[in-house]
């Protein structure tokens, strides 16, 4: 994985018959999901009905595999494989907890959403087959320029194409799965789905539209400049009126891929500034919602709820997890010195670099939105009184790595970090073009 | 439009496929539903046949119809449940029926644009022509084995396979 990139351009670079592309992109974004299941799997060691279960591991794994590939895919066939292994296994582990009426619901609900979304996505990639004769992707943007086509059908099967990405970063109004899907899903998985399966899509939506419809940026830059204001505006809406913790990171998780989108629609006007910016907001985004995950699976097992008002005290029982929500918190809401900052500060640069001033202003204020629920959980956890103040909360060992890991990490990349993380993002744009 | 054999069973594979999944969609009854399904299976399966495939027209038949369709057929006898089930409308049934009415109108306006014969991508015929001579079941063989060409995409669905069977196991056992 860590092997060195060929120089040279996608004639050098692709591999086993151009099914996967070996280029920086693709190492980033390995690096970001391997790292996320990694901690995926320690955080699960001491969930009940899942954490002494060796399938469950496997089917991670399986997963794993299949977004390491998605975020390297450069063929119409990889591409659909890639996803469906990433997405039948997310859906197995979901539904995971036998006997759990809402954990079967979620596993039934993505299921049936992402089959849905998979049905019009494959729908899309035939018609782009058909349309240019070929299914590599660094070929279909000049088959489709000889064929000769009217926009029209190209535009047709953009709008599929982005309906099953779409569904897989939940951005609106593809996200109706997302809320309930967090909340019925064994812990764990809920983080990985927030961060590695968000962070793959990202990855493949990102080189799909660049690689493929290249001339027809005027078009898919106002799609998604759209797709990110409803996404970001609904998902910090929605969030402000939750209860539950898990939802309320749901609807966040929905409000932070509407910013990782203003990067994307950035992306076409100003190449390599838009697209390291999604790609550095996608690693603090992996690494700060991982540590907000940790705790929540804490206290969820400490207390048995996963309410907001769960977390009341925690100062007071545990000082040090406090903080490190705390942290995690304000790194999601954008505040200085951590990641978050630079990442939301990156992606509306580059928005304002790309003529998109509007865009920015609307990522602005949704940011200020957000601050409030963000500060709400902060509040609960610093000023509300415990109800079992006695109940020590215990931290064993894995969870203790994850979260010196992710929190080390977030504050990293939000202050001496930022230089080398942003050059080696802004890089992974160079093997787009 | 030229009248022959060719687009003679076509209109008729055509119709078989889309009276089908109508059928599928509309019937009352579950166990009539999965039936239509069957037709709606043949009807591909000789359109892959007027294609030029042969292979996966018989792959159609043997994995599509004599497996997955009547392992389907089997759940709904076996659950009495689903079995007794007469209604399987629920109110949002008008506002979807619109919406794929409009997809279909939608579709059916882009793909009518494309639609000239001498434009060889849209004709199934000169398509055909242009396939290499050894296009058959042996080269298809080959190329999924092939390190540069579809060896890959061809384990990782096999991999795919097997966790959707441990999954599977793991979601439906009793502890």
């Amino acid at each position: 994985m860590f092997a060195p990139v060929p120089e040279g351009g996608a004639s050098e670079q692709l591999f086993l018959g151009g099914m996967v592309r070996h280029d920086t992109l693709a190492q980033i974004f390995r690096s970001m999901i391997l790292l996320a299941a990694a901690i995926t799997c320690l955080i699960s060691a001491d969930v009940p009905r899942v954490g002494r279960r060796g399938d469950y591991y496997a089917i991670i794994i399986a997963a794993t595999l299949g977004m390491c590939l998605m975020s390297a895919a450069s063929d119409l066939i990889m591409v659909l494989i890639a996803l469906e292994t990433t997405s039948i296994s997310l859906y197995l582990l979901v539904g995971f907890l036998r006997g759990d009426a809402k954990s079967a619901e979620a596993g039934v609900k993505y299921f049936l959403f992402g089959a849905f979304s998979s049905a019009v996505l494959l729908y899309g990639l035939s018609l782009l087959y058909g349309f240019a004769g070929q299914t590599n992707i660094y070929g279909l943007s000049g088959a489709l320029a000889a064929a000769g086509l009217e926009p029209g059908h190209v535009l047709l099967v953009l709008v599929m194409v982005l309906v099953g990405f779409g569904f897989k970063v939940s951005a609106v109004p593809f996200h109706f799965w997302t809320p309930d899907v967090y909340e019925g899903a064994p812990t764990p998985i809920t983080a990985f789905i927030s961060v590695g399966s968000k962070a793959a899509s990202f990855a493949l939506l990102l080189r799909f539209f660049l690689a493929v419809f290249p001339t027809y940026e005027e078009y898919w830059v106002v799609v998604i400049a759209v797709l990110a204001t409803f996404t970001m505006t609904l998902g910090n809406l929605l969030a402000l009126v939750q209860r539950n913790i898990k939802r309320m990171l749901a609807y966040s998780s929905i409000a932070q891929a509407g910013y990782a989108l203003i990067g994307v629609a950035a992306v076409a006007a100003d190449n390599s500034l838009g697209s390291g910016a999604v790609v550095f907001y996608m690693f603090m985004y992996t690494l700060t919602n991982l540590a907000a995950f940790t705790i929540v699976i804490l206290v969820e097992r400490v207390t048995g709820g996963d309410q907001i008002a769960d977390l009341a005290g925690l100062h007071q029982r545990a000082p040090r997890l406090a903080l490190a929500m705390f942290l995690a918190l304000l790194s999601l809401g954008g505040i200085p010195p951590l990641a978050g900052f630079a990442g939301k500060l990156f992606l509306f640069s580059a928005a304002v670099d790309a003529g998109l001033v509007w865009l920015a202003m609307v990522g602005v204020i949704n940011a200020l939105v957000s601050l409030y629920y963000y500060l709400v959980v902060a509040k609960v956890m610093y000023v509300d009184q415990p109800a079992h103040a006695d109940k020590a909360i215990a931290v064993s060992r894995p969870y203790v790595y994850s979260l010196v890991v992710t929190v080390v990490g977030m504050v990293l990349l939000g202050t001496i970090f930022i230089g080398p993380w942003l050059n080696w993002s802004t890089s992974a744009a160079s093997g787009l073009f | 439009m030229i009248i022959n054999g060719e687009t003679i069973a076509f209109a008729v594979f055509a119709i078989m496929a889309i009276v089908g999944g109508v059928g599928v969609a509309a019937l009352r009854n579950l166990f009539h539903a999965a039936l239509s399904l069957l037709v709606a299976l043949f009807g591909v399966a000789g359109l892959f046949v007027l294609l030029a495939a042969p292979f996966l027209a018989m792959v159609q038949i043997l994995v599509y119809m004599g497996a997955i369709a009547i392992l389907i057929i089997f759940v709904i006898m076996l659950t009495q449940r689903v079995a007794g089930m007469r209604e399987q409308y629920n109110r949002q049934w008008i506002l979807s029926g619109l919406v794929a009415l409009v997809v279909f109108g939608v579709l059916l306006m882009v793909i009518s644009q494309l639609g000239t014969p001498e434009n060889a991508m849209w004709n199934p015929s000169a398509v055909a022509a242009t396939l290499p001579d050894d296009a058959g079941v042996a080269a298809l063989g080959a190329d999924l084995v092939d390190a540069n060409r579809y060896v890959l995409p061809f384990e990782v669905a096999g991999l795919l396979m097997t966790v959707a069977l441990i999954g599977a196991i793991a979601v439906a056992r009793e502890d």
